[in-house]
C-alpha cells in the first residue's frame, strides 16, 4: 500500500459517491516509487480524459501496483466476461438454451458448449434447472454468452447441477467476500455443519445440506450476514452451533 | 426486464420443506411476518412492511358533484398500483402483471367500499350538488408476496389516519376551512375490514397464511377473506382454481378472525402513538421510521490492541524479567600489547584471513613484517567488502 497514486492516496478505504473525481495532474506523482503513470481502472472507476470518474458508490479499494477499484453493494448484476454465475435454464430453442442470469438481458448457452458434448449426444438439461457456467460473451451491446467448459474442453467445476438443495439470492457485496480466498464467513459457517455450496458471482447462492433444516439455517445465516460485524457473526454462529437456534 | 423464473430445486425444495413444516423465513404455518405500520407527515398517508413487502397509500379528498342515483352520498375510489420497482415482473404490457392488477384493484374495492365500511353519508356537503370524493391510491413499492394483506392494512390505516377539511354552510355558499383555521375532521369509519392471505399446496393438503413471493410461485391455490374484528366475513375470495372443502374454508375464517383482531389491535396501537406524538409536538413522519441500515461489515478491521496500561505492563515484565548477563566490560587481550576497537568479543576473521590481510596491509603502510607472527595492525579499510570494520593491526 506504499506505492498509491497520489490523486486517490487520501480517498483510499472511504466512501465515494458517483460523481467524484480523480484528476491526474502534471506533476501528480510525488511518490518517486509510483514511476509509470498507469493505472488499471476497476470496477466503478471510469477514464475521462485525465481524470478518473467514479460511477458507482462505495469503497475505494487499491491493489498493488496500479490496480483501483470501489467495492459497492450493489443487487442488479451486469454481466462481466470470464465471470462464473448461476443460471437458470428457461427455454430450449434449436441448438441453444436461454438462461436467466439475474441481468437486464438473459444469456444463451450453446449445447455444445458442455463437457462431451457432440452434435449427436446432447447433455441432457431441462427447463429450470440450475447450471454453473461462466461468461465468454458479455458485451452491453450485444446478448451474453455463457459456456460450460474451459478452453481446454473440460467441465472444470461447471455444469447442470442441484437436483435437490436451495437456491436463494444475496448481494453482490456479499457474493464478493463469500469468494474471497479463505472468506471467513466460510470458514466460520463450516464450523457449524458440513454443506454443500455454489457461489455465483450474480449473487445467487445454492446451499444444500443434510436435512432440510440444516440447509433453511445455512440460507438464513448467508442472508442475515449482509450487514453483520466479525464479531456479531461469530457470536450469532456460535449461539447456532449451541442449538439455541 | 423480465421475473427471475423459479428454478425446479427451487420448487422441490419449497414443497419439501412445506411437507416438514417448515417455512422459509422461519416461520410457522399460521404465522405473519413483522408488520410495520408507520404515518407520513400528513395526514393520510401511511406505509406497511410487511416483511420485505412495501405498500404505500395516500388518501386525498376533493369536492365533486355527487352521482345521479345517489345524491347524497360521497364518492370512494380505490386505484391500487403496481410499479416495476416493485419487482422487475411488474410491467402494464405483460399480460400477467395486468391480470394480477385487476385482481388487486377489485379485491380491494370488494374489501373496502363493498363492506360499507366508511360512512358515505357523512361525506355529503350539499345534496344533489356538493360531495366529498375520497381517494385511496395505493403503491406498492416492494414485493414480496402477499400484496393483498399488506395493501389492505396500509389502505384501511390511511383512512383512519385521514382527515378532511372542515366545511361551513351559509345558505348557498360552502366555505372550506384551512387546517389552520378549523380542525380537520376525521372520516367516520364503522369497522375495519382487512384481507387475510392462505396459500394451500398439493391440492389443498398444506395451507400456509401470509404466503411470502416464492411461495406464491409454487402455491396451487390462495384463499383471501376480509374479515373485521367483529368477526364478520366481508369477502371471500378463492382463486387458482382449487377444489376447497367446506371444513377447510371455515377452519381459514377462524384463523382469519385471530389474525384479524391481532392486526386491528397493532392498527390502533400505530394510530394511538401517531396521535400521541403529534400532540406532543415531537418527531414524526417516515423519515423518523425508517431504520438505519449500516454497513458496517465492510469497513477494515482494526486489529484490537488493548492500549490501556500499557505502560504498567511494560514496566512489569522489565522488572519481573531476569536481568541480563553482564557483558564483558574488560577487553579481551589476544596479546600482549594488543590495541582493540570498541567492546565486544575477540575477533577471529583477522586470524583466519590472515595472509590476505597481511599482504593488504603490507601494500597499505608498506611495513616490515614477519611471517608466522600474529599480525595485528592499524588501518582503515574503505570500500572493500570484507574490511568494513576497522582493525587495529600492529606489528609484533
Amino acid at each position: 500500500m506504499d506505492a498509491v497514486h497520489s490523486c486517490f492516496k487520501d480517498k483510499l478505504g472511504q466512501a465515494v459517491l458517483p460523481g467524484d473525481v480523480f484528476s491526474f495532474a502534471v506533476s501528480a506523482v510525488e511518490d518517486s516509487a509510483v514511476r509509470a503513470e498507469k493505472v488499471i481502472c476497476g470496477p466503478g472507476l471510469r477514464r475521462n480524459g485525465d481524470e478518473i470518474l467514479v460511477c458507482k458508490s462505495g469503497i475505494l479499494r487499491h491493489k498493488a501496483p496500479n490496480l483501483y477499484w470501489i467495492d459497492s453493494q450493489q443487487k442488479r448484476y451486469v454481466p462481466v466476461k470470464g465471470e462464473s454465475v448461476i443460471g437458470i435454464v428457461t427455454a430450449k430453442s434449436g441448438d441453444i438454451f436461454k438462461v436467466d442470469v439475474g441481468s437486464s438481458e438473459q444469456a444463451s448457452l450453446s449445447y455444445l458448449a458442455f463437457e462431451g458434448a457432440t452434435k449427436r449426444n446432447r447433455p441432457n438439461v431441462q427447463v429450470g434447472d440450475l447450471v454453473y457456467s461462466q461468461f465468454i460473451i458479455a458485451n452491453k451491446d450485444m446478448e451474453p454468452e455463457l459456456v460450460c467448459i474451459d478452453s481446454c474442453g473440460r467441465a472444470n467445476g461447471m455444469g447442470v447441477f442441484g437436483a435437490d438443495g436451495l437456491l436463494f439470492k444475496v448481494s453482490l457485496g456479499l457474493v464478493r467476500r463469500l469468494l474471497v480466498p479463505q472468506s471467513e464467513i466460510v470458514k466460520d459457517l463450516e464450523k457449524i455443519f458440513p454443506f454443500e455450496m455454489v457461489v455465483g458471482m450474480n449473487g445467487r447462492v445454492w446451499v444444500k445440506a443434510k436435512t432440510v433444516q440444516q440447509t433453511l439455517i445455512v440460507a438464513n445465516l448467508l442472508d442475515s450476514c449482509e450487514n453483520m460485524t466479525a464479531q456479531q457473526r461469530q457470536t450469532l454462529f456460535k449461539r447456532v452451533a449451541e442449538g439455541s437456534l | 426486464m423480465r421475473e427471475t423464473p423459479l428454478s425446479n430445486c427451487e420448487r422441490l425444495f419449497l414443497l419439501k420443506a412445506i411437507e416438514e413444516k417448515k417455512r422459509l423465513d422461519g416461520r410457522q404455518a399460521y404465522d405473519y411476518r413483522n408488520i410495520k405500520i408507520t404515518f407520513g407527515t400528513d395526514y393520510g398517508c401511511c406505509t406497511v412492511c410487511l416483511g420485505k413487502t412495501r405498500v404505500l397509500a395516500q388518501v386525498s379528498c376533493e369536492l365533486v358533484p355527487p352521482k345521479d342515483s345517489r345524491p347524497t352520498e360521497g364518492i370512494m375510489f380505490f386505484n391500487l398500483e403496481l410499479s416495476s420497482m416493485a419487482s422487475p415482473g411488474f410491467q402494464p404490457s405483460r399480460k400477467q402483471s395486468s391480470e394480477l392488477l385487476v385482481t388487486l384493484n377489485r379485491q380491494l374495492e370488494r374489501c373496502l367500499r363493498n363492506s360499507k365500511c366508511i360512512d358515505t353519508e357523512s361525506l355529503c356537503v350539499v345534496s344533489g350538488e356538493k360531495v366529498w370524493q375520497i381517494r385511496v391510491d395505493v403503491h406498492v413499492l416492494n414485493h414480496d408476496g402477499n400484496l393483498m394483506d399488506a395493501a389492505s392494512i396500509a389502505a384501511i390505516s390511511a383512512l383512519c389516519h385521514f382527515r378532511r377539511p372542515d366545511v361551513a354552510i351559509q345558505g348557498r355558499d360552502i366555505t372550506v376551512f384551512s387546517p389552520e383555521e378549523r380542525d380537520p375532521v376525521p372520516l367516520s369509519i364503522y369497522h375495519m375490514p382487512i384481507c387475510v392471505s392462505f396459500a394451500f399446496f398439493q391440492q389443498g393438503t398444506y395451507l400456509l397464511v401470509d404466503p411470502c413471493e416464492k411461495e406464491e410461485l409454487v402455491m396451487d391455490g390462495l384463499l383471501v377473506i376480509a374479515m373485521n374484528k367483529h368477526r364478520e366475513i366481508c369477502s371471500v375470495q378463492s382463486s387458482g382454481g382449487i377444489m376447497l372443502l367446506k371444513d377447510q374454508v371455515i377452519r381459514c375464517s377462524k384463523i382469519a378472525s385471530v389474525k384479524v383482531s391481532e392486526i386491528t389491535e397493532l392498527i390502533n396501537k400505530a394510530l394511538e402513538n401517531d396521535r400521541q406524538v403529534r400532540k406532543e409536538g415531537g418527531k414524526f413522519g417516515f423519515a423518523e421510521s425508517i431504520p438505519k441500515e449500516r454497513i458496517t461489515a465492510l469497513k477494515r478491521e482494526q486489529a484490537p490492541v488493548e492500549m490501556k496500561d500499557i505502560e504498567e505492563t511494560a514496566d512489569e515484565i522489565v522488572r519481573e524479567a531476569e536481568a541480563p548477563s553482564e557483558a564483558v566490560h574488560s577487553p579481551v587481550i589476544v596479546a600482549t600489547g594488543t590495541g582493540q576497537v570498541g567492546e565486544g568479543l575477540q575477533n577471529t576473521w583477522g586470524l583466519e584471513e590472515e595472509d590476505a590481510e597481511e599482504e593488504f596491509q603490507g601494500g597499505m603502510d608498506g611495513k616490515e613484517k614477519k611471517k608466522g607472527t600474529v599480525c595485528v595492525c592499524v588501518c582503515v579499510c574503505v570500500g572493500c567488502a570484507g574490511f568494513t570494520h576497522e582493525t587495529i593491526v600492529q606489528l609484533v
